[in-house]
């Protein structure tokens, strides 16, 4: 291992890290803006110009407000907690290709900090293990609401695991790679060739999932403010809420790339314009969690296990028989 | 039972340390939803409610025993701090049961100036309601563009009275100003977008699956249960008795107008949810025959009757002995006759009783207000019971109860 592969490794890391926290960030200004237009209002206005500043504002806030650690509370837990939901979901973003190869003074570089060969099963694994930071948080933060929701977010994280399992089992049954630039360049004929098309049930059901995995209206139960308060975050304050804060956005931002990469063809060919394809296709998926959250209300915990377990589940196991069966159909055809 | 004679917090039937899985939830005095102060006392079995018991006390002003050391006209601006949401209905009820009691009569001008201001009051609460219980259930959109339009009519208020939320905009006798030149053209002006604003809403809720899905079944009234629990206004009718006193013990001009009274017999929070949005669309139905009755009324705006109402400016001015019964009813207030009254009216949350009692003195020997979020309160013990934490949520919202009232 040469010593340009490491510089290189850990730039691509930083190059992440930095983007992503400002993204985290804008993601709020995003998502306040959208909101505030769709519902006949301004939103933020006054600190910088159209209220720009105001991430500046708000990151200023949460680093230098007193760190409250309440008195009952399990300290290292609910110290740790939050840094486990920041970090997977930074952790995630090592196996997704943000931007197709590209050549920098005769220098190849690949956008992705490491093309490993199962990337979408870590991807997918690492966004799983999310889950420990707000059940570990709420279990040790001493207050009932967040018991509760401590208790929602593993029933409803464990549970549509099992969704976008299967939801994604029928692409890569076709694809025959886990690896997310094999799936992109699978699709790289163009739009006819999306997986979208041919797996229409797989990508609906999948994003109906991510609606859950990140916990976005109308699956926003975790964190409901109307019946939990603040639910895993009642007791953070400062920068371990904003911990929190940032892996929820961070997460929405990854499954949005993980979804243009799967089943909307990524990057497509690798040209600058597919590149910039990929970045409108994510933008499309982002806006798409905020429009929701306009439009729909939530629905109750235990509707959601219904539409889990007896809805979609089923769904996702007869569209992997399905898609099963004609790959067999097809593979004997060509024999 | 409990024993009066103890000053001991009384929690004979709940139990904090427990061996079984039932967790006890302390649902507000502080929590986003609980519409002020509510405390619920939750008994859970995982997210099911097993026992629930409301709280309440954590806004008590002591209003009845304030009322009998001031005189009549002091306590009306502290009327409208029970729903404060549509508070010239509360000063309504007030001087109402006043004018019962002394037997006034209320010159017309006055009695249409008090319907616009309680439809309108009826309206900007409804919206309100609407709002709130759309926000706590997620529904963050139609907060806010129901916001909007109330904005529209607490203008109309501010330009009447130059209060917004308080409005103290009723006098005992009449109304103590006339409309300003513009108020009929933008209550006319607003009135014509009020069926494609409810539209607006409609579009977002009726047929939304989620909505349809935390609205329908979920928190059933029977008639019986309404009855027995002293339920009134929508949450009556929507468990199918048809009961409206605007109907049925008619006051003011309710008699003369063109107005129906839905009423549903599903008794869920969906059934509730269609009849604010109905009796948004009869409010302004009422208003815009009101309206018509404004013009060609006199300019006379207060009851006259010296020895209880402070005679016009004029002649107070002008006319000696005016001048001593205004400074007698300033410094001593009225004495209404001995007696006692009870008049019912129809608050947008229900009904909204006053009760006086009086020795003949300037101040009231006993008041008793009945103000129906009380009811609607109590009801939630043995609603809640079987429903999960979300439903609490939607159940405390369609029962549209409001602290200022309920703790009074």
């Amino acid at each position: 291992m040469d010593l340009a592969f490491i510089i290189e490794t850990v730039v691509k890391i930083v190059v992440i890290l930095l983007v992503f926290s400002a993204l985290a960030g804008f993601g709020t200004y995003f998502e306040r803006k959208i909101l505030a237009f769709m519902q006949r209002r301004l939103g933020p206005m006054h600190v910088g110009p159209y209220g720009l500043l105001q991430v500046a504002a708000d990151g200023i806030k949460l680093f230098t407000k007193e760190d409250i650690i309440p008195q009952n509370v399990v300290k290292p837990i609910f110290k740790l907690a939050p840094v486990i939901t920041a970090a997977t979901a930074f952790m995630a973003a090592a196996a997704i290709p943000f931007w197709p190869e590209f050549t920098v003074l005769g220098y190849t570089v690949h956008p992705i900090v490491s093309d490993i060969n199962v990337g979408i099963l870590y991807v997918m694994a690492v966004m799983a293990i999310g889950l420990y930071g707000p059940l570990l948080g709420g279990m040790a933060s001493a207050n009932k609401f967040s018991l509760i929701s401590a208790a929602r977010s593993a029933a409803v994280f464990i549970s549509y695991e099992v969704i976008t399992g299967l939801a994604l089992l029928a692409p890569l049954m076709m694809v025959g790679s886990l690896s997310l630039i094999d799936i992109n360049n699978y699709q790289s004929a163009g739009i006819t060739h999306w997986i979208a098309w041919s797996q229409p049930v797989a990508f609906i059901l999948f994003w109906i999932a991510a609606f859950a995995e990140t916990g976005r209206t109308p699956f926003h139960l975790v964190a409901n403010d109307h019946e939990i308060i603040d639910g895993f975050g009642t007791e953070y304050s400062g920068m371990r809420w904003g911990l929190f804060f940032i892996g929820e956005y961070a997460n929405m931002f990854f499954i949005s790339f993980v979804m243009a990469l799967i089943f909307l063809g990524g990057y497509g060919d690798g040209s600058i314009a597919g590149a910039l394809q990929l970045l409108l296709k994510v933008a499309f998926f982002f806006f798409f969690f905020l429009w929701t959250r306009a439009a729909w209300p939530d629905v109750r915990p235990d509707q959601l296990m219904w539409l889990c377990w007896k809805v979609l589940m089923p769904i996702a196991v007869l569209n992997v028989i399905v898609t099963g069966v004609v790959i067999l159909i097809q593979t004997q055809g060509g024999m | 039972m409990q024993q009066s004679n103890r000053l001991r917090p009384f929690f004979e039937n709940i139990s904090f340390d427990r061996e079984d899985n039932e967790l006890v939830l302390n649902f507000g005095p502080q929590h986003p939803s609980a519409h002020g102060q509510l405390r619920l006392m939750l008994h859970l079995q995982q997210e099911q409610i097993t026992k629930a018991h409301p709280d309440i006390g954590y806004l008590h002003r002591g209003m009845e025993k304030m009322a009998e050391n001031m005189i009549y006209n002091e306590f009306m601006p502290t009327t409208d701090r029970m729903d404060y949401i549509a508070s010239s209905s509360n000063n309504y009820g007030f001087a109402l049961a006043v004018e019962k009691l002394i037997g006034l009569d209320v010159p017309r001008r006055a009695k249409v100036i008090r319907m616009l201001l309680l439809e309108v009051n009826r309206l900007m609460s409804h919206l309100f309601w609407l709002a709130t219980t759309a926000l706590d259930i997620g529904a963050m959109t139609v907060f806010l563009y129901a916001f909007r339009e109330r904005e529209y009519l607490m203008d109309l208020v501010e330009d009447y009275c130059g209060a917004r939320l308080t409005h103290a905009a009723i006098r005992i006798g009449g109304v103590p100003l006339d409309l300003p030149d513009n108020f009929m053209t933008d209550l006319r002006k607003f009135l014509d977008k009020v069926p494609e604003n409810i539209k607006d809403y409609e579009d977002l809720l009726d047929k939304n699956r989620v909505w349809l899905m935390r609205m329908e079944n979920v928190g059933v009234i029977s008639k019986e249960m309404a009855l027995s629990w002293g339920c009134s206004g929508v949450m009556l009718r929507a468990s199918g008795v048809q009961w409206d006193i605007r109907k049925e013990e008619p006051y003011e001009l309710y008699d003369e107008v063109e107005f129906n009274v839905p009423v549903s017999d599903k008794g869920d929070n969906y059934a509730r949810y269609k009849l604010y949005m109905a009796e948004m669309r009869e409010s302004a139905k009422i208003l815009y025959q009101v309206a018509d009755m404004y013009e060609g009324t006199s300019t006379e705006l207060m009851a006259h009757a010296p020895q209880y109402i402070s005679a016009p400016k004029l002649e107070i001015m002008t006319q000696n002995y005016a001048l001593m019964q205004h400074f007698v009813l300033v410094t001593q207030g009225m004495r209404p006759p001995v007696g006692e009254v009870y008049i019912p009216t129809e608050s947008p949350k229900g009904e909204l009783g006053y009760y006086i009692n009086s020795q003949g003195g300037p101040y009231p020997y006993r008041l008793k207000l009945r103000a129906p979020s009380f009811w609607h309160t109590g009801i939630l013990t043995d609603l809640l019971p079987g429903h999960y934490i979300p439903d609490v949520v939607s159940i405390i919202g369609t029962t549209n109860i409001v602290f200022g009232e309920v703790d009074r």
